[in-house]
């Protein structure tokens, strides 16, 4: 059972547990030349897993990895499964965020080296990104700490196909699109369509399930550590893919209609105005409302999240904020996560003035809390005193969300917050968001997806640092959204 | 079993640990002569060690780059202010204080204000700032001895049953910081700033003043220190601060506090502080040369940390 020549990888019955938690509980997986494979399933389905003992950084507990008909699975490791021409883009983005693009790329590429290594790294990621994403608009003597997520993605992605000594036979995408824009997205799907039609392979995961029926050959559907569902691309709709996956989509359209702004009353909590901005639109929220901020990634939305936060230097627009703020952050490892606490801990520090009895914080209390959002988000784990780390990204991203609404916030930001979150999880995170604002609570959202446009009350469109369109709900549409996003400045 | 392991499991425990364990090769050596009176020297001490150690903790703790390289100066210009504000009478014991504390609440200012306001990185501020210190005590009084008040003196030597008084009162503030470090918001917060100064930030702990108060903690307890070491020691020496440099940031890493910042651990500041001071009185025991003793108190430290170090990553 070692599969044939033609599986660039097979895996046969490969499980690991991670203590009581079955992360792979005995998956088969076959990949071929010139095919590209779609990958899905809820967060902690085995997804991540499953491409870390692939790429070799995860060891399997059981089963048999094969390469090209050969039995590797002793001593399989991440230099065998490099030399096999395996190229990983994880979740997790793993540039060295204090060197250059160039750098970065020789870090993978250890062919690239002698005099001039330097200047060769960086036209071979140039000319890597020019092929995958014309007009990137990235150098190669960028820092990769400057460049915002998206551009970071970018880079990545090209790094895994760019090829120096070894040909990238398979390049496993880990939600490569989950920080692009649709634009850029969609650049990436077509080259992947390219590169497979030369003969190159490719695993895709992602919740996007659109961009996984459009672009993969094959999809396998994986819950509970084990794959449940494998059919061609064309032999799933979104629906039967969510059903696959365990969840119901539900349908958002009798929400729209009931539409009511909530802007006649009151004053507002917020009101923001970009730096860049030169005609007299600003933003604004008031007291129950989702507001969304749109348009292409790393246009602004982000600074101005940041300024509403009172974060930065000062002098980033004019901003009159009342009420407590709290935020969500999309970029987990720099902006949400502490590395060294537990789940609890990580849930409380948002709302340590309320945990406290007395003088002091109380364990209990925090436990408590902790208990209760676990329970009420869904965070999958045997034990809130568990090391954050030890949860997947999207449970992650979860504890992230328990943060801000366990907190006294009346209005919370949340920037791009639902990356690499899965599609069930979204749904209850929406219909809690609603909730929260029926309550009177104040939403601002800044999102790459399109789709959550359509939970706002009120949606900006950013554009080089700008507000250039304001859309309530009942105005919304996804050309008028795209039309503002790409419409060059006016001067 | 399982308690004992989870006592084994703990960081600070291998401090202590290496602490007995050299304090029992040195009684071996003596054949039991002088036990207890060199417990009772490694107490005085480590308790000096532990006042200045504190609040380095808190500074290291705050994440990478910070550290406070002020402490001996400060605990010089404190000494030196306050004996001589004393003028060894001992109703001005009181006012003495204060003044030392005064001391370290400006040095806090200072260097806080050169790291916040002059952008400079606190090992470089911290570092200049200590010249402008030590160069301020010697033009207060020129070098000259003064000695404390005889009731502060005896204050500061005095012992219970083998226990210095002065130790009785550091355990005391060891456990304040201690509680207020996992219990508090500020501990909290120190502790969150060290592990990712961003997130923190935008958790919504104010940074800034966070690291403002550690640095001021840092530098009135050096001010402290120096106060009760030129007691202890019959008057402010210009060069008394020396050791406490090194010997602070030793006792911080030695305890299981984590060098890059945001996990901080004070029981092991006493285990570490014992142990450095007892290393050096079984050297010294064994009679061996300034080279050799230099050498093996480099190798024991070594083996504790890689031994601490070891249990940490196996788990």
């Amino acid at each position: 059972m070692s599969g044939t020549p033609e599986n660039i990888v097979r895996l046969d019955g490969v499980e690991k547990h991670f203590g009581a938690v079955r992360a792979l509980d005995g998956v088969d997986l076959a990949v071929n030349a010139g095919e590209c494979v779609g990958l899905v399933g809820h967060n902690g389905a085995g997804k991540s897993t499953l491409m870390n003992v692939l790429s070799g950084t995860t060891a399997p507990g059981a089963g048999v990895i094969s390469l090209r008909g050969v039995d590797v699975t002793r001593g399989y490791s991440v230099a065998t499964a490099t030399t096999a021409g395996i190229r990983c883009v994880f979740q997790e983005l793993s540039l060295c965020p204090n060197l250059t693009v160039a750098e970065n790329a020789r870090i993978m590429h250890s062919a690239l080296s002698g005099f001039g290594w330097r200047r060769r790294a960086g036209a071979l990621i140039i000319d890597q990104l020019d092929r995958i994403f014309p007009g990137h608009g990235i150098a190669a003597g960028d820092n990769v700490g400057d460049l915002s997520i998206a551009r970071r993605q970018m880079v990545e992605i090209a790094r895994a196909f760019s090829v120096t000594d070894t040909a990238a036979a398979l390049v496993i995408l880990d939600e490569p699109t989950s920080s692009l824009d649709a634009h850029v997205a969609a650049q990436l799907l077509a080259f992947v369509r390219d590169f497979v039609a030369a003969g190159g392979s490719c695993i895709l995961i992602s919740h996007l399930l659109g961009e996984i029926i459009d672009t993969a050959d094959r999809i396998i559907v994986m819950r509970d550590g084990k794959v449940v569902a494998e059919r061609a691309g064309s032999g799933f709709t979104r629906d039967s893919l969510v059903a696959a996956m365990g969840s119901v989509a539900k349908d958002d359209a009798a929400g729209r209609a009931a539409f009511a702004s909530k802007r006649e009353s009151g004053a507002p909590r917020v009101r923001a105005k970009p730096k860049a901005q030169t005609d007299g639109r600003d933003l604004v929220a008031h007291p129950g409302e989702i507001v969304g901020l749109a348009g292409l990634d790393g246009h602004g939305q982000k600074a101005m999240l940041l300024a509403i936060m009172g974060e930065g230097e000062t002098g980033q627009g004019d901003v009159t904020v009342t009420g407590p703020l709290a935020l969500v952050a999309g970029d987990r490892q720099n902006d949400g996560i502490f590395p060294l606490w537990s789940i609890a801990r990580n849930t409380g520090i948002r709302s340590l003035r309320a945990l406290r009895t007395g003088f002091l914080i109380d364990r209990k209390k925090e436990d408590a809390l902790a208990e209760e959002w676990r329970e009420r988000i869904g965070i999958r784990t045997p034990d809130v005193h568990n090391n954050i780390l030890s949860l997947s990204g999207g449970n992650q991203q979860k504890a992230l969300f328990a943060r801000a609404l366990a907190s006294d916030a009346e209005t919370v930001l949340m920037d791009d917050p639902m990356r690499g979150v899965d599609v069930g999880t979204k749904q209850e995170v929406y219909g809690m968001i609603r909730e929260e604002a029926k309550g009177g609570r104040t939403f601002i959202w800044y999102t790459t997806e399109m789709d959550e446009l359509d939970h706002c009350d009120h949606v900006y469109v950013f554009r080089d640092g700008r507000i250039v369109a304001d859309l309530p709900r009942s105005e919304l549409t996804e050309e008028k959204v795209l039309h503002s996003s790409f419409e060059e400045a006016k001067s | 079993m399982s308690s004992i392991r989870q006592i084994f499991e703990k960081p600070w425990i291998w401090a202590f640990v290496a602490a007995i364990g050299v304090w029992i090769a040195t009684i071996t050596f003596t054949q039991g002569q002088g036990a207890g009176g060199v417990l009772t020297a490694a107490f005085s001490f480590a308790t000096f060690s532990v006042i200045v150690a504190l609040g380095q903790m808190m500074v290291i703790t705050l994440g990478p780059g910070n550290v406070d390289l002020s402490i001996p100066a400060t605990m010089t210009l404190a000494g030196t202010v306050a004996t001589k504000v004393m003028a060894t009478q001992d109703s001005m014991i009181i006012f003495g204080l204060l003044v030392a504390l005064g001391v370290g609440l400006g040095v806090g200012l200072v260097n806080y204000g050169l790291i916040r306001l002059l952008r400079i990185p606190p090992i470089i501020a911290t570092l200049s700032s200590s010249f402008l210190f030590q160069s301020a005590a010697i033009w207060y009084n020129r070098g000259l001895r003064i000695k404390p008040p005889p009731l502060l003196a005896d204050f500061a030597t005095s012992t219970v049953w083998g226990v210095p008084v002065l130790a009785i009162f550091i355990i005391v503030l060891s456990v304040a910081i201690h509680i207020a470090l996992h219990r508090t918001v500020y501990g909290r917060s120190v502790t969150a700033i060290g592990q990712n100064m961003r997130a923190a930030s935008l958790a919504g702990i104010n940074v800034n003043r966070v690291r403002f108060l550690t640095y001021i903690l840092c530098a009135v307890f050096a001010a402290l220190n120096g106060f009760f070491f030129s007691a202890f020691s019959g008057g402010a020496a210009l060069n008394m601060g020396q050791t406490y440099l090194l010997n602070s940031i030793a006792v911080v890493v030695i305890g299981g506090t984590s060098v890059a910042g945001g996990f901080a651990n004070v029981p092991g500041l006493w285990g570490a502080a014992l142990f450095l001071f007892l290393v050096e009185a079984m050297l010294n025991t064994y009679g061996l040369g300034a080279g050799i003793r230099l050498l093996l108190t480099g190798l024991i430290i070594v083996g504790v940390i890689t031994a601490a170090g070891g249990q940490k990553t196996a788990r």
